[in-house]
């Protein structure tokens, strides 16, 4: 399923004084399997965004169009196409609401009208994509657990629709490096094992250069670039003077170029750049 | 989605009106309730719609944003209109047929009571479309502080309204985005029969009482790490001085109460 957006604006309070334009005539297209991360300032207009990709907002201009197929038209039932484009939220550990994590995790499924066989079955596969043990957490209320196993049950939540298009906004807000590094390496995994389309909202720049394999750069309501991690990296001038920053790994890289050592200036990897150093190291071609 | 509510809510611009100590305007909204229910004829209401008219005008509040508070106590007026139309007992019959009879003291009557009604909402919301909810909950806390004298509770009370006030907001919020949160995962809030759209409201309601019970406790504990402890010997950031404005507000009223006095008396 792609995802293409064709010239969306959307205004927040139209019509009265506080009229403020959250997103300007925003176009791209997203092809199927993709791992895209959205990045931008606070206010760039990335969460409007997210919420128009599944049906939540209304564009006051322009299409979503999913499959070839109007989001906003008059005959699509936006309940089915929002089912298949799963939407987690900031902070999406603030939805739960069950006695039980699998009771909670069951409420999309149960939505979608499935057989409690089949319901069960999306639990335990959603869980296990998590990386929460069945047997351990199934049970337990959502709100004894610790911040980040809500969100992964959160998460899981999302997956056990079995979504063709995964949308996370800042999936890794307030999170300790550990949780952080838990719901990365999940995603990364999920990506490579079953193909889904996911789109990542973030501040984090070094989150994007581990997951992402294209990356849109939104500033005031526009897409400013759109290119592979490795563009828009290099790019550190750019990054900045819309007040964002580029991997520690990129900076590093870019200063030690600025003091004349012979490095590519496309790197923005840890690993990379560590080869690199490690190369310059051996040759002894420190100047 | 839940931005409309009108009731009480204030109109942020600047005017003499909106610069009165909060404490005389409280009074001064109380003396007016009064008033209201001291009219006797129709021309005291005139005198009194001359008085409300004047002092929106004065305040910088279109009147249209005035009605909108009636808004909400539509159902409420046109009720007691029509009780007093139908059970009033006359003598000058206009309308009858079948156990309906409509009088002209009836008519008068209902008439009467629904403008009542009016101009109480009317005067209630120059206030608090004129007082920001701050400054209104310090002025009822220094006009119930004499009532400390018997433990009421008078600055904690105005605590409790300011910061309830003040997670209005916050709330509506954070009910937007559990809503839409739900809806990602499939929950319909908009269709089915009473008892399932009760029950779709729980995967709203849960998360918004948690998140609710998290904000106040995280609140209490802001609050005590900068050595809040109640109102003893508490100090105001902003002192309230009564000012010649006052003063005037207090004598225009005066002379309205004087004059709807004389009105019950002579007319």
């Amino acid at each position: 399923m792609p995802i293409e957006v064709r010239h969306l604006t959307h205004c927040y309070s139209e019509g009265s004084v506080l009229r403020t334009v959250a997103l300007d005539d925003v176009s791209f297209t997203i092809n199927d399997g993709e791992f895209v991360g959205i990045i931008g300032h606070t206010g760039s207009g990335k969460s409007t965004l997210v919420q128009h990709l599944n049906g939540l907002l209304k564009p006051s201009s322009g299409q979503v169009l999913i499959d070839g197929e109007d989001l906003n038209g008059e005959h699509v039932n936006r309940r089915a196409l929002r089912q298949r484009i799963g939407l987690v939220f900031q902070y999406p550990e603030y939805q739960l609401f069950e006695e039980s994590v699998e009771k909670d995790i069951a409420f999309g499924p149960k939505n979608q009208k499935l057989s409690p066989e089949e319901i069960a079955e999306r639990v335990r596969y959603a869980m296990d994509c998590v990386h929460l043990d069945y047997d351990k957490y199934a049970a337990r209320s959502p709100f004894e657990l610790s911040g980040g196993q809500m969100r992964r049950v959160a998460i899981a939540g999302v997956l056990a629709m079995k979504p063709s298009i995964l949308i996370l906004d800042e999936p890794t807000a307030g999170l300790d490096p550990r949780g952080r590094d838990k719901i990365l390496s999940m995603l990364e995994e999920l990506h490579q094992r079953e193909h889904v389309t996911t789109l990542m909202v973030s501040h984090s720049m070094d989150d994007m250069a581990r997951l992402a394999g294209r990356l849109l750069v939104m500033s005031e309501g526009k897409v400013v670039a759109d290119g592979t991690p490795r563009e828009i990296f290099a790019q550190e001038d750019m990054m900045t003077s819309i007040g964002l920053d580029v991997p520690e790994a990129a900076r590093l890289c870019a200063r030690l170029r600025a003091k004349g050592y012979d490095l590519p200036a496309d790197l923005f990897r840890p690993e990379e750049l560590r080869e690199h150093l490690l190369r310059l190291w051996k040759e002894g071609s420190a100047c | 989605m839940l931005n409309n509510i009108t009731m009480g809510q204030y109109y942020p611009v600047d005017s003499k009106v909106h610069r009165l100590d909060p404490r005389i305007k409280l009074i001064l909204t109380i003396v007016f309730i009064v008033i209201v229910f001291l009219a006797k004829t129709f021309a005291g209401y005139a005198l009194i719609f001359a008085f409300v008219w004047m002092v929106s005008r004065i305040a910088n509040i279109p009147f249209r944003m005035l009605l909108r508070g009636l808004k909400p106590l539509r159902i409420i007026i046109i009720l007691t209109f029509l009780l007093n139309l139908f059970f009033t007992s006359g003598e000058t019959v206009w309308v009858q047929f079948w156990i309906i009879r409509i009088t002209k003291e009836g008519f008068l009557q209902a008439a009467f009571y629904s403008l009542r009604l009016i101009f109480l909402v009317l005067g209630t919301s120059l206030l608090t479309l004129t007082t920001s909810p701050v400054s209104l909950s310090d002025g009822i806390e220094i006009l119930l502080t004499p009532l400390k004298k018997i433990h009421f509770p008078a600055h904690e009370l105005a605590m409790m309204m300011t910061i309830a006030l003040r997670f209005i907001p916050t709330l509506l919020e954070e009910t937007d985005k559990i809503m839409k949160a739900q809806m990602a995962r499939g929950a319909d809030f908009e269709s089915g029969n009473l008892i399932s759209r009760a029950k779709a409201m729980v995967p709203l309601l849960v998360p918004l009482f948690v998140s609710a019970f998290r904000r106040a406790g995280d609140l209490a504990m802001a609050m005590e790490s900068r050595c809040y402890h109640g109102g003893e010997g508490r100090t105001r950031l902003r002192v309230l001085k009564i000012t010649r404005n006052d003063w005037i507000a207090c004598a225009v009223v005066a002379l309205l109460l004087a004059l709807i006095i004389l009105e019950g008396i002579f007319l």
